[in-house]
């Protein structure tokens, strides 16, 4: 019977009713739009949410240490219009080499967050609050607030999302890429583990060793790496940079962990239910003008899906704190 | 009555051999070997205090030692430095003669020093496996992936060993405290521990569980572990430690085996005074009935509830941590909402929504955390006394300074509280002073009904003792008071009348006369009662 989780566990599982509600969505939306369940839009939908799985996976290191970066849109900003302008600028760099310095330009930023936090003692709201609105100004000064539009990317930069492998899209490929190496180091890394232990009791982690330093600096240098990421592929997928790439998305990754079940306190929380979180946002974010509710509407229901989401968890936890007592009182 | 005066002595009635001659032999002397740690000259200061003063500790291997002190007697900073946590100012640790330098808890844990702590600080929402292998998860040596089936398989080994009835992959959150402590034990062997610390292990087990534990105390002890032990309760010493130390004012005072020693002369080491009279004689006035609760229930919580409380009264609520006594009195003063019952006060029913309708009532709550519900760290002695009577202080809004010192300086002297002034935040007094102030606090609003929760939890005996002399003055003037309290000398020297509760019933009522502790333990374990209410 040990280690063999039975149906109870997996029905009690965040993942399980997630799918559920994911099966239901899709249903509802076929109901008033038959093509909206095809492979082809699928697909679609999960190219779409890549980008979102990404960042919310990133995120997710962070909320589990008890953070939360606020960042993540205006690094995706920052490296997209860098790598963009560096693409225009030596269009005969190849596209890997200008895809890595996003990447790096992510990382480097995600580290000076890790940095203020771990050493400056900064919480880290302020810190991210402060570097969000830094990291988005600086863009505005890079780019002296000129776009840089499709005509002046190369094709090797647009191909990097838009490319296929096996009929997947590349963008694709980049988000299971990411999510496996993240589901590895949360599952079987020291590290990631220390991460949980980071988020679910401080001190006890300080007692058994767990530098709170060390593991502070990895989950920003994380969120920035893929935000980094994110960045190049936002902008060679819609072949342009814009000083605005990526505002408020930090609400969206948020949004992702919370709905797959994250706790917001730190300590709980997994990839898998992230990446269904974040395909849940993504699902509603396509279905919208497909069940005709207006594009406009997109904001406000994005925000009453975090709070609905947050108010279930919460209220799963106090009845699951009654069930036990009232168990002890049987 | 010898065992009374004496007062500290816990549970007395379900160990008789400690009654008897408070003398237990327990098993043959282990022979005088090398010490395994020995603790030479320590010196911890901090900032302004001299925390640990020239201790000494010399444990050996298959020995439980008792470290023996009143609250603030250094106890806590020698473990923190045992385990790496702090450094100390000068001194040494020898472990098997040679000199240990415990820079972190890694060096504490390499040298096999592993300390279970009083608040388990566990990962709740981690597995049972996880908890235990955490900060040194076992790896696979070529790819340094983490090796979980190996994790789980010892893990499941070591819980099978200590004959624990735990899944390896159960969430902490979801195991009992006494589970969580017997996990923590199994986290101490899994570090090869040599030398395991025990703080207050038993604080918060029920008596069957307390017996779980101390089987597997006997059973590292035969597997040749030197075990410290830090109790408050003198049964547990006697019962379970063959060598004790006690520390005063981080200040070694001595040392000897528990088989030589007796209460009284370990009392006296800790306080530097014998203790013959612990609390106070009173003449008992009650008068008539004040306030009446019948059927009081909350669902999940504790049902069916009825007492009556008197004019003078010292009521004492009596019962095993959980068994709902708080909850009671949470709800009585408005903080929780009753699911059924009704409060009367004087005759008639009253409606307690909140915490200000019970104190228009005249009812004044000391609740059990006061750190976390009494005292506000952050504000001065005066504005935490003031605090529930800003109102009435104040016109127009606007606070009259003159009434506040006023009142501070009247309650505030009569609780005889320590401080450089009124003005100095409630952060930079000891825990017995912050009980004083929020006494003080609640004293100063003149309630009729005074309901304390564990008003002596943690803080030192002279403080305790003080307070116990303020309970029995305000019963003497009229005054009713609930006391609720885990200490059963506490209950049986301070109630007039006892309520034992057990699981959210209220399971037996003794009067003074007839209350010891046989009958008081047997009705809070849920044993056949032996009062008049069931």
């Amino acid at each position: 019977m040990k280690g063999i989780p039975s149906f109870g566990k997996i029905k009690q599982r965040r993942e399980t009713s997630l799918v559920f509600l994911i099966l239901l969505l899709l249903l509802v939306v076929t109901l008033r739009s038959p093509g909206f369940v095809s492979i082809k839009n699928l697909q679609r939908i999960i190219n779409d949410t890549s980008i979102l799985v990404m960042v919310s996976l990133g995120q997710f290191f962070v909320i589990l240490a008890g953070g939360i970066d606020l960042s993540v849109g205006s690094i995706i900003g920052f490296s997209g219009m860098a790598a963009s302008m560096l693409n225009e600028a030596q269009p005969t760099l190849p596209a890997f080499v200008v895809l890595l310095v996003g990447v790096l330009i992510g990382t480097a930023f995600g580290a000076l967050n890790g940095a203020l936090v771990a050493f400056g003692k900064v919480p880290p709201i302020i810190t991210t609050l402060g570097t969000m609105s830094i990291f988005r100004g600086i863009t505005f000064v890079l780019s002296k607030g000129q776009w840089v539009t499709a005509h002046e990317m190369t094709e090797a930069y647009m191909l990097l999302p838009h490319g296929n492998f096996l009929g997947i899209s590349n963008l694709i490929w980049w988000g299971v890429l990411v999510s496996t190496v993240l589901y590895y180091v949360s599952r079987f890394t020291r590290s990631g583990r220390e991460v949980f232990a980071i988020g679910g009791n401080k001190t006890a982690a300080k007692f058994v060793g767990v530098s709170e330093r060390k593991i502070t600096m990895m989950i920003f240098t994380i969120s920035g790496m893929v935000s980094g990421l994110a960045g190049v592929m936002w902008t060679a997928r819609y072949a342009a940079a814009v000083n605005e790439t990526a505002t408020g998305f930090e609400l969206q990754t948020v949004a992702a962990c919370v709905i797959g079940g994250v706790s917001i306190a730190g300590g709980s929380g997994a990839v898998s239910g992230v990446i269904l979180g974040a395909l849940f946002m993504g699902i509603i974010n396509n279905a919208l003008p497909v069940i005709n509710l207006s594009p406009f509407l997109q904001l406000f229901i994005q925000g009453a899906i975090v709070l609905f989401a947050m108010l279930i968890n919460t209220l799963s936890e106090v009845r699951r704190g009654k069930k036990l007592l009232q168990e002890r009182l049987a | 009555m010898p065992t009374r005066a004496s007062g500290l002595l816990l549970f007395q009635g379900t160990r008789p051999a400690a009654r008897r001659g408070l003398r237990v032999p327990i098993h043959k002397e282990p022979a005088l070997s090398q010490p395994l740690l020995e603790v030479k000259h320590l010196t911890k200061y901090f900032p302004g205090i001299k925390a640990l003063d020239g201790v000494h500790l010399t444990i050996r291997s298959g020995e439980v030692h008792a470290l023996i002190g009143e609250n603030g007697a250094g106890k806590s900073t020698l473990v923190k430095i045992l385990t790496g946590v702090y450094f100390p100012t000068q001194g040494e640790v020898l472990y098997e003669g040679s000199p240990l330098v415990l820079r972190n808890a890694i060096d504490a844990q390499k040298a096999g020093i592993a300390a279970i702590h009083q608040e388990a600080s566990m990962f709740p929402e981690l597995s049972v496996t996880e908890n235990i292998y955490m900060g040194h998860h076992l790896t696979h040596p070529k790819t340094g992936r983490i090796d979980w089936r190996k994790m789980r398989t010892e893990t499941q080994k070591l819980l099978d060993e200590l004959e624990l009835d735990i899944d390896s992959n159960t969430l902490v959150k979801n195991l009992g405290v006494a589970q969580r402590h017997m996990v923590e034990i199994a986290k101490a062997l899994s570090l090869h521990a040599k030398v395991v610390i025990m703080d207050e292990p038993t604080s918060a087990l029920s008596l069957r569980e307390v017996e779980d534990l101390y089987k597997i105390v006997r059973r590292l002890r035969a597997d040749g572990k030197a075990i410290i032990f830090i109790s408050h309760k003198f049964d547990e010493i006697f019962e379970i430690c063959d060598y004790y130390t006690v520390l005063r004012d981080g200040k070694y005072i001595g040392e000897g085996k528990v088989s030589e020693a007796s209460i009284d002369s370990i009392v006296r080491m800790m306080v530097g005074r014998s203790l013959d009279q612990m609390y106070p004689k009173r003449n008992i006035n009650s008068g008539r009935t004040i306030l009446s609760v019948k059927g009081l229930s909350q669902l999940g919580y504790f049902s069916n509830v009825s007492f009556d409380l008197h004019e003078g009264e010292i009521l004492g609520f009596f019962g095993l941590v959980g068994a709902g006594r708080s909850e009671v009195m949470r709800t009585i003063f408005g903080i929780d909402r009753k699911t059924a019952g009704t409060i009367s006060l004087d005759g008639k029913e009253i409606q307690i929504r909140c915490p200000s309708d019970a104190m228009a009532h005249g009812m004044a709550f000391v609740p059990e955390d006061r750190q976390e519900q009494g005292v506000i760290l952050e504000m001065s002695i005066a504005k935490n006394i003031t605090l529930p009577q800003i109102n009435p202080i104040s016109r127009f809004g606007i606070l009259n300074r003159k009434k506040e010192k006023s009142i501070t300086e009247t309650y505030g002297s009569k609780m005889e509280i320590r401080a450089a002034g009124w003005q100095v935040d409630a952060d930079t007094l000891s825990g017995g002073n912050q009980q004083k102030v929020v006494l003080a606090k609640w004293l100063a609003t003149n309630p009729r009904i005074l309901i304390l929760d564990e008003p002596t939890k943690g803080i030192d005996v002279a403080t305790k003792a003080a307070v116990h002399q303020f309970i029995s003055d305000m019963a003497s003037k009229g005054l009713a008071v609930i006391l609720i309290s885990s200490e059963l000398p506490e209950v049986l020297g301070m109630a007039d009348r006892i309520m034992v509760m057990h699981e959210g019933f209220l399971q037996a009522e003794f009067s003074r006369e007839e209350a010891d502790s046989d009958k008081v333990i047997r009705a809070a374990t849920g044993n056949a009662s032996g009062g008049g209410v069931a």
